[in-house]
């Protein structure tokens, strides 16, 4: 497992690959709430590698989803969700709560 | 057959996985039903970890996967902590994201993603959970 974090000039690109799970979605967590504490809510989570994604994972999103719009300071979306995250999300409603992009320059664009 | 006990530690979800995509592939499921079974297996899994045993390293969990005509049964047994499947709510779907809570999910997740979920609880045997996914 490997966490990634690119600073643009209007946003934060985090990268993270393989599982996220109960085992791994702290780190992930710790990787988000670094940004944040640099004062960057406005986030690009590229999930290209991330190839399989348990209800921890939502709620590590779905925490972050909420900090970062406290105060219309920022949100985070999500870039390059495989199909079969996307369609677990579906199946509980959770991607209702982001903006998704098919890729990263149109995620980041997007800010 | 096959079966496997695993310690009940967050670190062993990745080899649980594993073992269940081995045994998904083995009966024939495709892409899309292994993703389902793993996930479901994960939530359990977690579930069992988090609640059952309350925290990690404080048991193991066996898991058996049976190869059948029409798909693969997975059954984990623990001997934590038993509780009221009935008692689960379920999520909220569609309510304001500052409404939403932090955490859960997972019974209702494996709900959706299994044709067949049934718990048994015995004080000496303690929680067996049987999943149950069609090809």
């Amino acid at each position: 497992m490997a966490i990634e974090t690119t600073e643009y000039k209007r946003c934060s690109l985090v990268k993270m690959d393989g599982r996220i799970d109960s085992n791994t979605g702290d780190s992930l967590m710790d990787a988000f709430n670094a940004v944040q504490e640099n004062g960057i809510f406005k986030l690009v989570f590229d999930m290209t590698d991330v190839d399989f994604m348990s209800s921890k994972g939502w709620w590590v999103l779905i925490q972050t989803q909420k900090a970062c719009k406290r105060y219309n300071r920022g949100e985070i979306v999500l870039a390059n969700v495989p199909k079969k995250i996307l369609d677990s999300l579906d199946l509980v409603g959770m991607n209702h709560y982001f903006k998704i992009f098919d890729d990263v320059v149109s995620a980041v664009g997007y800010f | 057959m096959a079966s496997k006990v695993f310690p009940g530690e967050f670190s062993s979800l990745e080899k649980i996985s594993d073992f269940i995509e081995k045994h998904a592939q083995i009966c024939g499921l495709d892409e899309n039903a292994t993703y389902a079974v793993r996930l479901a297996v994960d939530e359990a899994c977690s579930n069992i970890i988090e609640h059952a045993y309350g925290g990690e390293g404080l048991g193991n969990i066996e898991c058996t996967c049976n190869v059948l005509e029409d798909g693969l049964e997975v059954v984990l047994r623990d001997k934590g902590k038993s509780f009221n499947p009935d008692d689960i709510q379920e999520i909220e779907v569609g309510i304001p994201l500052e409404k939403l809570g932090n955490r859960g999910a997972g019974i209702f997740l494996i709900n959706k993603l299994m044709d067949e979920v049934h718990f048994e609880f015995s004080k000496q045997e303690g929680t067996t959970l049987v999943l149950k996914k069609k090809k």
